[in-house]
């Protein structure tokens, strides 16, 4: 089978199909739930399991949480009025918008692995106890994610570049990147209140 | 430099491993010798390894299911000696460390190489071709699938010969799997080969789930779909709820292991059973993953060679959809013993028994399509009622074990082996065969041999009796699994008849790789070729195309009026191909070795991280991320089929049915 | 809706307005809980009960006014797959704790 590229006016043939693809990304968004479902699961076994070690009220700082919560928060309509630019084709705003929103999400990025070294330099480690270990874990794997999400943002700030048209699989990329994006917050708003505000009551 | 590897981890020591290494590197050369013989290696590259096309990407999962079928059988052979020696005071030929490999090795890769690929590959070959689309939705991640599992299926065949793999089960067990009880790289080689092969079939389900509800045939409404179809949809959402499930209670474990993490261990505040309803909320409806679209393959077959449409559609749509839902709430029957009171158990044992009722109506179903219908009792045919014989047993000694009481008595026994193995084989596997056997002529253009065919399932169905059902007995005198060595002179016989019955068994794969050569042998002669697409005369659309499909499926895409759409418009003398029509452009996705190369990083990623080679491991896993970014930047994905092309592939096909009618 | 092209995908994608709304009602939903723990006003019970349901209802929020959830026909897939994750996560979660707490309780080990 020789696949030839001889696409002879071929566009002109082409039925308009729906893209799948921000449905299959919802999907594994869904799957995505389920492994912090699962997470949150694990820590609600797991939140009296001290084993000498400290408490979450021992160790917790709510104005740190505070101060993460209101960046990602923030994170969320940037890249809202980002994507908004996306979709009147103001490329160079959208990339501002964009910029901002990667700023945001370095900032927490800082602040949680502050967090985190604070607490192993105080010897409160993952491996302290399992109440530790499994707070390490939920909160660690929605800082990865928050990763994963920064580095596809620098990746299609990079690939939007001297782009005066957004072409339909560029906006199907920021429209995924959006509803990660927004996930990650919806997240985080069961983080801080079933890990951080519940365990300080 | 290379963390935790020396060369006193190669097996040197160990015959039955060098003579094994020593055969699979013959057979390795000889493939590569036979590749660069005949020049090969171009094709292989641009036609199979970098192919997103979903016909060849299912056959290349099927041929790795075989091999893992291979090396999974092997296993079951030497297991199944040991225990025919080992009595008394012969200690039998494999040592207790190497006796727990083998069978944890048996069970991994059965489920996840075995039956999880054999299932891919039929959803793959199928599922597109039966709602006239002309591929997946995401080709590209298609072939990355594939990849993944792959690398994973070679992963867990390097712990043979470097290193070690696993000595605690199929699943892995805490606090024996933690690095307290089991420090060297065994457990390690399975965590890292099923999280990897986890991607693939996550990315696999999320695809199909996509394709079915996103690109169906016009016309083609729910209450049309086929029953494969519907199976493979529920399957898939099944994949999507408990893998995840599953990633976390493994990378949980890699924790413990590699940080030091307390979530399983004795101390520190883990909770070693926390893992066991982790692993078995993916475990149970994994079972009902895989079993499934081997309901849905039964369906299809019983309904072809009966002559007459299923018996209850609706019923059968109804039945999965129950199963769907109800598999995920009955995991804690496989840890009655663990200590929950009577509220937990109560609870998952009616759960349990209350699945056995849609199951029991798809039985009913398929019987009442066979009563009063002309059944053509074809090779395939005989899996389908060898099937339901078998699975109704294993189904009832299910139910058995759904009571807690009796739970307590047959746990951890020879009884529970008997039960799975009755259903995963008599469900699960006869299911697969039966479909491979049905679907073949669809993905190669000729028939399997039949006559090899009904030797095959006669050793696997008279096999299977005499290996499975002394277990059940060895399960009520109080045999254990996992034992290396007995001395109760009453259970001798029993072990004796099982291996017998294993050596049946292994008559049948032996049938069903005879049959393979024969058949390819035989496939130019004129009564196994399949020049109409429809050797069967069977009902649905993947049947109205030639046979191979052309690459694009369907050069006008199919509209459906009916239920069984193609037996409608057989009937009704539409020609549901639209030949000669005014055929346009199609447009396709092109080949890519992205796939390939993500899951080669993968590889190297997982095996650095076993052996804790950290700078090879960040090699590995800078080589994913930048594979993804540079695919992703890739604008040159797809293409245009000129009309000529398809023109000249239609009309072929024309001329070929001609011929075919004209020699009827 | 501000913008002029809707045609991708089925997403309706929102207008600075309705980012403002969500972000606004997020922003008091969060101090709430916050708040609620911070000045211990209630019963611990209360307060755990209180900044759950606020949690649900900051959920619901941002599900409507930033991933633009709505019940339009093109999103009953999206819709169905998400109430079938959270039916998925409850039983799981629910079913987790259940299990590990009777256990617990059985086996007289807390």
């Amino acid at each position: 089978m020789a696949h030839d590229m001889t696409a002879d006016a071929a566009h002109a043939h082409d039925e308009h199909h729906e893209s799948p693809v921000v449905f299959g990304f919802w999907l594994y968004l869904m799957t995505d739930c389920l492994i912090f479902g699962t997470l949150f699961a694990v820590f609600a076994v797991m939140r009296n399991q001290f084993a000498g070690g400290p408490t979450g009220k021992e160790i917790f700082d709510l104005s740190g949480v505070g101060v993460e919560t209101a960046i990602l928060l923030l994170s969320s309509i940037t890249y809202g009025f980002g994507m908004i630019s996306a979709h009147q084709n103001k490329v160079g705003t959208m990339r501002t918008w964009l910029a901002v929103t990667f700023l945001l999400g370095l900032g927490f990025l800082f602040m949680e692995i502050r967090e985190f070294s604070h607490m192993v330099a105080e010897g409160n480690g993952p491996d302290r106890s399992a109440f530790l270990s499994a707070f390490f874990t939920l909160v660690g794997t929605h800082g990865l994610h928050v990763t994963c999400g920064l580095l596809w943002m620098a990746v299609v700030m990079v690939q939007s570049m001297g782009k005066t048209v957004l072409s339909e699989r560029m906006i199907n990329k920021l429209t995924c990147l959006s509803l990660f994006w927004h996930f990650l917050d919806i997240v985080w708003i069961c983080v801080f209140t079933f890990v951080y505000l519940m365990s300080v009551i | 430099m290379l963390g935790k590897l020396s060369w006193s981890d190669i097996p040197f020591d160990v015959p039955i491993l060098v003579g094994t290494f020593a055969g699979a590197a013959i057979a390795g050369l000889a493939v590569f010798g036979l590749i660069t013989y005949y020049g090969k290696w171009g094709y292989l590259w641009k036609e199979w390894l970098t192919s997103v096309d979903h016909k060849r990407l299912g056959v290349m999962y099927i041929v790795l299911a075989l091999v893992a079928l291979f090396r999974g059988f092997a296993d079951a052979i030497m297991m199944r000696s040991q225990l025919a020696l080992a009595y008394a005071g012969n200690p039998g030929y494999l040592p207790p460390h190497h006796y727990d490999q083998i069978f944890s090795a048996h069970g991994t890769i059965m489920i996840f190489f075995m039956a999880m690929a054999f299932m891919t590959g039929l959803w793959n070959v199928i599922v597109p071709l039966q709602i006239g689309a002309r591929d997946v939705a995401f080709p590209f991640l298609n072939s990355l699938s594939f990849w993944m599992t792959t690398v994973s299926f070679v992963l867990i065949n390097i712990s043979l010969f470097i290193g070690e793999f696993s000595q605690c089960g199929w699943l892995a067990y805490p606090p024996l799997s933690e690095s307290q009880f089991s420090p060297g790289v065994g457990v390690d080689y399975y965590i890292w080969a099923v999280q990897l092969s986890g991607v693939g079939t996550l990315l696999t389900a999320v695809n199909f789930f996509t394709t079915i509800v996103k690109m169906r045939a016009p016309g083609m409404t729910f209450m049309k779909m086929p029953v494969f179809t519907w199976t493979v949809l529920c399957s898939a959402v099944l994949v999507m709820v408990a893998f995840p499930i599953l990633t976390v209670a493994l990378g949980l474990l890699g924790l413990d292991r590699y940080l030091g993490m307390h979530f399983f261990t004795n101390d520190g505040g883990g909770n070693q059973m926390l893992y066991l309803s982790l692993i078995w909320a993916w475990g149970h409806p994994e079972v009902y993953i895989l079993v499934l679209p081997a309901f849905g393959a039964f369906s299809e077959v019983t309904q072809t060679f009966s002559r007459k449409p299923l018996f209850g559609y609706n019923t059968m749509v109804y039945a999965t959809c129950s199963i769907m839902v109800l598999s995920l709430i009955v995991w804690a029957h496989h840890f009655f013993t663990m200590g929950a009171g009577p509220n937990v158990n109560a609870f998952f044992g009616i759960m349990t028994m209350v699945i056995a009722i849609p199951t029991g109506v798809k039985i009913f179903n398929w019987l009442f399509t066979m009563y009063k219908g002309r059944v053509e009792y074809h090779a395939i045919m005989y899996w389908v009622v060898g099937f339901m014989i078998t699975f109704s047993i294993g189904g009832m000694t299910g139910v058995m074990l759904a009571i807690p009481a009796a739970d307590f008595v047959l746990h951890n026994s020879l009884f529970v082996i008997a039960h799975f193995h009755n259903v995963i084989i008599g469900g699960v596997y006869f299911g697969y065969v039966a479909a491979m056997n049905f679907w073949f002529p669809k993905a190669f253009g000729f028939k399997l041999n039949e006559a090899w065919g009904k030797r095959a399932f006669w050793f696997w169905f008279v096999g299977f009796y005499f290996a499975f059902m002394p277990l059940y007995v060895l399960g009520f005198m109080g045999m254990t699994r996992r034992m290396n060595h007995y001395d109760n002179p009453d259970w001798y016989p029993w072990m004796l008849v099982a291996a017998f019955g294993a050596t049946l068994i292994a008559c049948g794969v032996v049938c069903q790789l005879t049959q393979l050569y024969v058949s390819i042998r035989d496939r130019n002669l004129a009564e196994n070729r399949d020049l109409t697409g429809d050797p069967w005369n069977a009902r649905t659309l993947e049947w109205s195309t030639s046979s191979p499909p052309p690459f694009y499926n369907f050069a006008v895409v199919p509209t459906v009026h009916d239920l069984d759409a193609f037996a409608h418009d057989k009937e009704a003398g539409i020609d549901t191909r639209a030949a000669g029509s005014d055929y346009q452009a199609i447009h396709m996705p092109k080949n890519t070795s992205a796939g390939f190369f993500i899951g080669m990083f993968s590889l190297v990623l997982g095996f650095a991280a076993i052996w804790y080679i950290w700078w090879l491991a960040a090699l590995g896993l800078i080589g994913v991320i930048a594979t993804v970014i540079a695919r992703s930047s890739d604008n040159d994905i797809d293409y245009y089929v000129p009309v000529s092309e398809v023109a000249r592939i239609e009309n072929e096909h024309t001329r070929n049915l001609m011929a075919a009618q004209a020699a009827e | 809706m501000a913008d002029a092209h809707t045609a991708h995908s089925g997403e309706s994608h929102g207008s600075v307005g309705s980012y403002l709304t969500g972000f606004v009602i997020a922003v008091l939903l969060t101090v709430a809980a916050f708040g609620l723990v911070m000045a211990h006003s209630f019963s611990p019970a209360g307060t755990a009960i209180a900044i759950a349901v606020l949690a649900a209802v900051q959920v619901v929020v941002h599900l409507v006014f930033f991933l633009h959830m709505n019940g339009s026909s093109e999103q009953r897939w999206n819709n169905m797959a998400f109430i079938f994750t959270v039916l998925a996560v409850a039983i799981l979660i629910a079913g987790t704790v259940f299990i590990m707490h009777d256990t617990a309780i059985n086996m007289m080990s807390r």
